[in-house]
């Protein structure tokens, strides 16, 4: 039995494990997919906003500013990248710099530092790349990046080092009052019982909330795909480049990642499927036109993957963090789109905030643990170190001497850490998002086949059992001869 | 760090590598290295099972692991050192090469000429910018290769097939064998890019339809591919709106072209030709970067490894030249070679300066199909030299010898044109 059951190992589902970590309480996350970070959190612009664009007085602007400020602190205490690059919103006509003042007035209003308009020169000194016709900008120096399923597996494996159970492959089927007390989650791998139940089902959470009978909001999948270039072209902008936002979102945006690649996107289409992350021409085409307003320069070759997100849209746009309509001890955590990422760590806080009001009413709320552990060390980069750490490294462990990824220069000792870690990396898409293996130039092309032997070694399985992101996803699909007839096989 | 100095280092092991290490042994050159990233030598012929290698330079025809193993044998016999499971990480201006191996952590290796022969990779279904899902089965044809023929596994058994490369031809025939079902080859090209002797023995030997001018516009599914949606293309290259057509499939392999591997002699600040994707050389392969010499894939995509094997003995002579003070017309400073550029009809040409002082061999490539006529070196107005070829075609090398004589007119500076004429 558990105090707390997550639903959903998200960015905000981590988030929240992580910071429950800290009181004296027995949490799992039940996650559907293979891995944490599977849906929403693993494919979007993994920018930390500063906090302008949110309508002043939402949850959502409160807990953007608030988690942007976090970020700081627990990039450092969980050894994930984060840059405060900035960010920049560029103004095209005259009509656009009155949004920017709008924008500044609200980001004012939000508790947002530092913002600034600059002219065109000054816009331009900053990012000599940018389009020359511009009006002006507005500069949002707190404006940051990060990698969000980094973010995301660092919140998970510091949540699991403090004691919270992971059950991947657990997807949630039903859950019903199992006496007054207690909730029984039925998942597709047998029954969960748990005082609490937190929803942070990303685009699900209102078929969850349905489950104990929750019908006050409904979330609408809203599709962005996006656009990555090689690292040759990581420094074409320096800050985060966003064009004036509209109805449907932030816009199309130019950004360097933290891991020095360019990416451009997201667009906005409202789709009707759940699970809808296909790419498609039009998508993709309108991305890079819209990108070009912004970056002339942007080359047309050197795109090295496409890929698409969604976003969790609720009715009313704002967050929804409360307790349910029908049943307290059920927290709603729904309709997290952007800024979700940004706000994360605010959302943890808020949540532990919102759990240990209902505790303190019913006796007793929320004891911290003395033996929490705030930090965690991600694995060791072999490319991100200097000469001297790597030889270090090669003498602890000589399988950090051996590149298995060219592109990325990703080691065997860096593949055979991520399957180790707790929650482990156990498809080559887990190991890919916590080693960078196969993210580079050639997308695995030459790396996975090794990865796949490494595998095989490590778990003992083979290599007609390895998926690439879970059930039905197998990377092969037999050995050799397996399909010929019986009369070929003699 | 470990440091070490050697008068040249070969950066891979593959068939240009060796060759050009045997090379530079055959002149008397004895401290060499080669540096290999993978655990044996031979490169990616060690999965290249099928035969087909080695008629131009043994005479005879091999296994891809056959004619590298030649190779390695004679490396071995010249007692030529390497090192495995090497990957070089830098290189700079002044020819120090940095690598790393797990025995002995990083190594740090001065050399006195580089012979970069890193092979190129696979373009990728993302560099194609396919729409749709991304789903487990979307291999290129190389990594297919390796999981058939190296790790024993079958990627999959209802196939498509996207380009006509040579990889690609070679793996539709291996997935037939071996009980897959290849359903067709889809070339957005009018023509194959592929060698003429693979679409007979890879395609039309086992009833394998090839649609050309026809691509995939769509990939179906999340976890594993379902299917893919093909259409037919304008001259343009641009779907047909209304062409297209599914076909369901659990594999869909790309082998849509190679791209030389050059993000290392970019931090040697070695200049590229874009039509190659490789470095810009002289006749002696030498690059932009006095002292660092490219062959093989790296260079420019070859079509059969033979000819790669005698660019990488070129390489080598190159590089003894080189190291013997032989190079006085070449560098960066005061160059003394004139140009070649590819003119009409030509794709490429290899190499892309010449000094003149010797006979020379041009390699070169066309950009479309076509029947009987000749290409020519030209000087301004001037015909230097031309060849007589019946058909050229897109996905084979061609080869152009000139005579030393007919380019004792050149000057440096000069900007000299290969191109093709029509006869008839």
């Amino acid at each position: 039995m558990f105090d707390v059951a997550i639903i959903g190992a998200g960015v905000i589902g981590c988030s929240i494990a992580r910071e429950l970590a800290r009181y004296k309480l027995d949490v799992c996350v039940l996650e559907a997919k293979a891995d944490v970070a599977m849906g929403s959190s693993g494919a979007n612009s993994g920018i930390v906003h500063a906090g302008y664009d949110c309508k002043p007085g939402t949850l959502m602007a409160r807990l953007n500013v608030e988690g942007n400020i976090m970020y700081d602190d627990i990039s450092r205490e969980l050894d994930f990248p984060f840059k405060r690059n900035g960010s920049m919103v560029l103004a095209f006509t005259e009509e656009d710099m009155q949004t920017l003042y709008h924008l500044m007035d609200q980001g004012i209003k939000n508790g947002v530092t530092q913002l600034k308009i600059l002219t065109t020169q000054e816009a331009l000194r900053m990012e000599p790349n940018l389009n020359p016709d511009i009006k002006g900008a507005l500069w949002a120096p707190t404006g940051g990046i990060t990698s969000p399923f980094e973010v995301t597996i660092a919140m998970a494996e510091n949540a699991a080092e403090n004691g919270v159970q992971f059950y991947l492959d657990h997807a949630v089927l039903s859950i019903q009052r199992y006496s007054d007390e207690k909730f029984r989650i039925t998942t597709s791998k047998g029954d969960f019982i748990s005082r609490y139940v937190i929803n942070a089902a990303g685009i699900n959470s209102d078929l969850i909330g349905q489950m104990v009978g929750e019908h006050s909001f409904s979330i609408h999948p809203r599709k962005g795909e996006y656009c990555l270039y090689d690292k040759k072209w990581g420094d074409l902008v320096t800050s985060t480049i966003f064009q004036p936002p509209s109805r449907l979102g932030k816009g199309v945006l130019v950004t360097p990642t933290v891991d020095g690649n360019l990416l451009v996107g997201p667009d906005a289409v409202d789709v009707d499927q759940r699970d809808d992350v296909n790419t498609t021409d039009d998508g993709l085409r309108f991305v890079y036109q819209k990108a070009l307003e912004s970056v002339p320069y942007l080359p047309r070759t050197d795109i090295i993957t496409q890929f698409a997100g969604l976003r969790a849209i609720a009715d009313g746009g704002d967050f929804i963090i409360r307790p349910s309509n029908t049943a307290e001890e059920f927290i709603q955590v729904a309709g997290i789109c952007s800024p979700g990422l940004s706000a994360a760590p605010a959302i943890g806080k808020y949540v532990a905030d919102i759990l240990n009001g209902i505790m303190q009413k019913k006796g007793r709320g929320l004891e911290s643990r003395r033996d929490f552990n705030p930090n965690r060390r991600g694995i060791s980069r072999f490319s991100d170190a200097d000469w001297n750490t790597r030889a270090e490294l090669i003498k602890k462990d000589q399988r950090f001497g051996r590149i298995i990824c060219r592109c990325e220069m990703v080691t065997e000792g860096e593949i055979v850490q991520a399957l180790r870690r707790n929650p482990p990396a156990l498809t080559v898409d887990a190991i890919k998002r916590r080693t960078r293996a196969g993210m580079g130039r050639c997308q695995g092309g030459f790396c996975t086949p090794r990865i796949m032997e490494i595998m095989e070694r490590e778990l003992g399985i083979p290599m007609d059992r390895i998926t690439k992101k879970g059930e039905g996803s197998k990377m092969v699909l037999g050995k050799i001869k397996d399909f010929l007839g019986e009369d070929a096989r003699c | 760090m470990l440091s070490m100095k050697a008068d040249v280092v070969v950066i891979g092991g593959g068939p240009a590598g060796l060759a050009a290490a045997l090379s530079c042994h055959e002149r008397c050159i004895r401290d060499i290295v080669i540096l290999e990233r993978d655990s044996h030598l031979g490169g990616i012929l060690q999965q290249c099972i099928h035969n087909g290698f080695g008629l131009h330079w043994f005479g005879e025809e091999l296994t891809g692991p056959e004619y590298a193993q030649r190779f390695i044998d004679l490396v071995e016999e010249a007692k030529i050192p390497y090192l495995l499971d090497t990957m070089v990480v830098d290189i700079d201006e002044n020819k120090t090469v940095y690598a790393v191996n797990p025995q002995h952590g990083p190594v740090q290796i001065q050399a006195g000429a580089v012979i970069m022969a890193m092979g190129c990779r696979e373009r990728t279904r993302g560099a194609l910018m396919i729409p749709g899902g991304r789903p487990a089965g979307v291999y290129t044809a190389g990594m297919a290769q390796r999981l058939m023929n190296i790790e024993g596994y079958m990627p999959g058994r209802e196939v498509v097939i996207l380009g006509s490369g040579d990889i690609g031809l070679i793996m539709a025939r291996r997935l037939t064998w071996e009980g897959a079902n290849v359903k067709m080859v889809c070339e957005i090209m009018p023509y194959s890019t592929g060698l003429i002797r693979n679409i007979r023995q890879c395609l039309e030997d086992y009833g394998i339809p090839i649609k050309y001018k026809c691509t995939v516009v769509k990939i179906h599914g999340s976890q594993r591919i379902e299917g893919v949606t093909i259409a037919r293309v304008d001259d343009a290259r641009r779907p047909i709106p209304g062409t297209e057509e599914f076909v369901s499939c659990d594999t869909l392999l790309l082998s849509v072209g190679l791209i030389p591997e050059n993000e290392l002699s970019q931090k040697a600040n070695v200049q590229l030709d874009p039509l190659t994707g490789g470095p810009i050389v002289d006749e002696y392969r030498q690059t932009s970067v006095p002292g660092i010499f490219a062959c093989g894939n790296v260079l420019h995509v070859h079509d059969l490894v033979d000819y790669v094997s005698e660019e990488a003995r070129i390489a080598g002579y190159g590089v003894w030249r080189y190291l013997n003070g032989l190079d006085s017309k070449c560098g960066l400073q005061g160059d003394g070679r004139a140009r070649i550029k590819a003119g009409c009809g030509i794709r490429y040409v290899v190499p892309q300066m010449i000094s003149g002082e010797e006979d020379i061999e041009l390699f070169f490539r066309s950009d479309n199909i076509y029947d009987n006529g000749t290409v020519e070196l030209v000087d301004g107005d001037q015909v230097l030299a031309s060849k007589r070829f019946l058909r050229i075609v897109p996905g084979q090398m061609e080869r152009f010898k000139i005579k030393r004589e007919a380019l004792s007119g050149i000057k440096p500076g000069d900007g000299l044109v290969v191109r093709w004429r029509s006869l008839g």
